[in-house]
């Protein structure tokens, strides 16, 4: 099938699969699947300013899909997403101008992809010990605790010291959120993790979902489930605002993204579905290998010189 | 529980199965009739085309999700 948008030719049936697996990815994880999608559309020779102004488009649209099932369930707190909507908005704002500023150094390719490889793995390498720790924990905890319940939507963490202490700062002005079950934190704390988040995602590009989704559970101390439909709900927030300043530039093939979104419907419903049936630190243990794929697909680009 | 896990199983079978017709049809019908008009509005009109592309992908979200929520519930429905 010819998009005339971006000038590729590509079978619709491999664009409806790609959408399919992205969408499973962020129904279940609450990540955008850029990391996979823009070296998709890559491989079918669809140029990069193309394939992540399709990419921002198409996620707009699956991040919907999981966010208004994600909402049937309960799992998102709509002020803790609009509230990180705003610092998301201005970190990306701030990451696309470190890459502009890179860019005129000359040296934007090597130092984006050491800062992609270092952060995609420290954050595997640190999701892992810490859900681990928490699943041994639960483990002891069970075998001299009560008996096993249905799987509740409150989990814990290893690093639930750090979080805990965080949530104490006292810096004006403090907020509640009581759908996350937090009963005052700084609104700045949140503001920061979400402008974090969104330097991220100016800076390495897509939702940058990697970084936000543990971020809220480690940093903020929000509940797995929450994290996952809160990050979705925040995501179609700063997507939709990605895809209008890319499609202004003239990077968006709304036609592919269109079609990518077919598949990636049903694949976001499994991936809601699956949710309910995996405990928090479960989730998180099987989010490690994602950043891990990021940081071949970075490793593979600067060893071999092509570009996915 | 395993019957109630191969019903659903089935259910979802059945919607893939129907949910893909329905994607042929909608390729061959809106994207062949969008496609032209959307090239020009791009190469002509950026800011027009912006907002079309918005309302475009998250209107089809709100549609299939709909559509893929429905048979859902019809196909369980009448697996139970």
């Amino acid at each position: 099938m010819y998009f005339p948008i971006s000038h590729s030719d590509i079978n619709p049936i491999y664009l409806v699969v790609v959408g399919f697996i992205i969408g499973i990815l962020g129904g279940f994880f609450g990540v955008g699947g850029s990391f996979i999608a823009g070296p998709a559309l890559r491989l079918m020779g669809v140029d990069w300013n193309y394939a992540v102004g399709t990419d921002l488009a198409h996620i707009v649209g699956k991040s919907i899909v999981a966010a208004r099932h994600h909402r049937t369930l309960g799992n998102v707190d709509l002020k803790l997403g609009l509230i990180m909507a705003l610092g998301t908005i201005a970190g990306a704002e701030g990451g696309a101008q470190l890459i502009q500023a890179l860019k005129r150094s000359g040296n934007v390719n090597s130092v984006v992809s050491f800062v992609a490889i270092v952060v995609y793995v420290s954050i595997s390498a640190f999701m892992l010990w810490e859900s681990r720790k928490t699943l041994q924990t639960d483990k002891r905890t069970s075998q001299s605790g009560p008996a096993k319940g249905a799987v509740s939507k409150k989990d814990h963490s290893a690093f639930g010291p750090v979080t805990r202490s965080i949530q104490r700062m006292n810096i004006w002005p403090m907020i509640s959120l009581p759908t996350s079950g937090i009963p005052k934190i700084s609104l700045w704390i949140i503001l920061f993790v979400a402008f974090v988040g969104g330097l991220f995602s100016g800076f390495l590009g897509g939702g940058a979902g990697y970084i936000r989704m543990p971020s809220m559970v480690y940093v903020l101390g929000i509940p797995t489930h929450l994290a996952v439909g809160t990050d979705l709900f925040e995501i179609v927030i700063s997507a939709s605002y990605g895809t209008i300043t890319h499609a202004i530039k003239g990077n968006v093939d709304i036609l592919i993204a269109l079609v990518m979104h077919t598949g990636a419907v049903v694949g976001a419903q499994i991936g809601v579905v699956a949710t309910q049936y995996f405990a928090g630190p479960k989730i998180r243990l099987a989010f490690v290998p994602l950043p891990l794929i990021g940081a071949a697909i970075v490793i593979y680009t600067l060893l071999t010189g092509h570009k996915l | 529980m395993k019957q109630q896990a191969a019903k659903s199983l089935r259910a979802f079978a059945i919607e893939l199965a129907v949910y893909a017709v329905l994607v042929v049809i909608y390729f061959f019908l809106v994207l062949h009739l969008l496609g032209d008009w959307l090239y020009r509005l791009e190469s002509h009109h950026r800011y027009v085309c912006a907002g079309v592309a918005l309302l475009l992908i998250a209107g089809q979200a709100v549609v299939l999700d709909t559509v893929t929520t429905l048979l859902f519930r019809l196909l369980r429905g009448r697996s139970r």
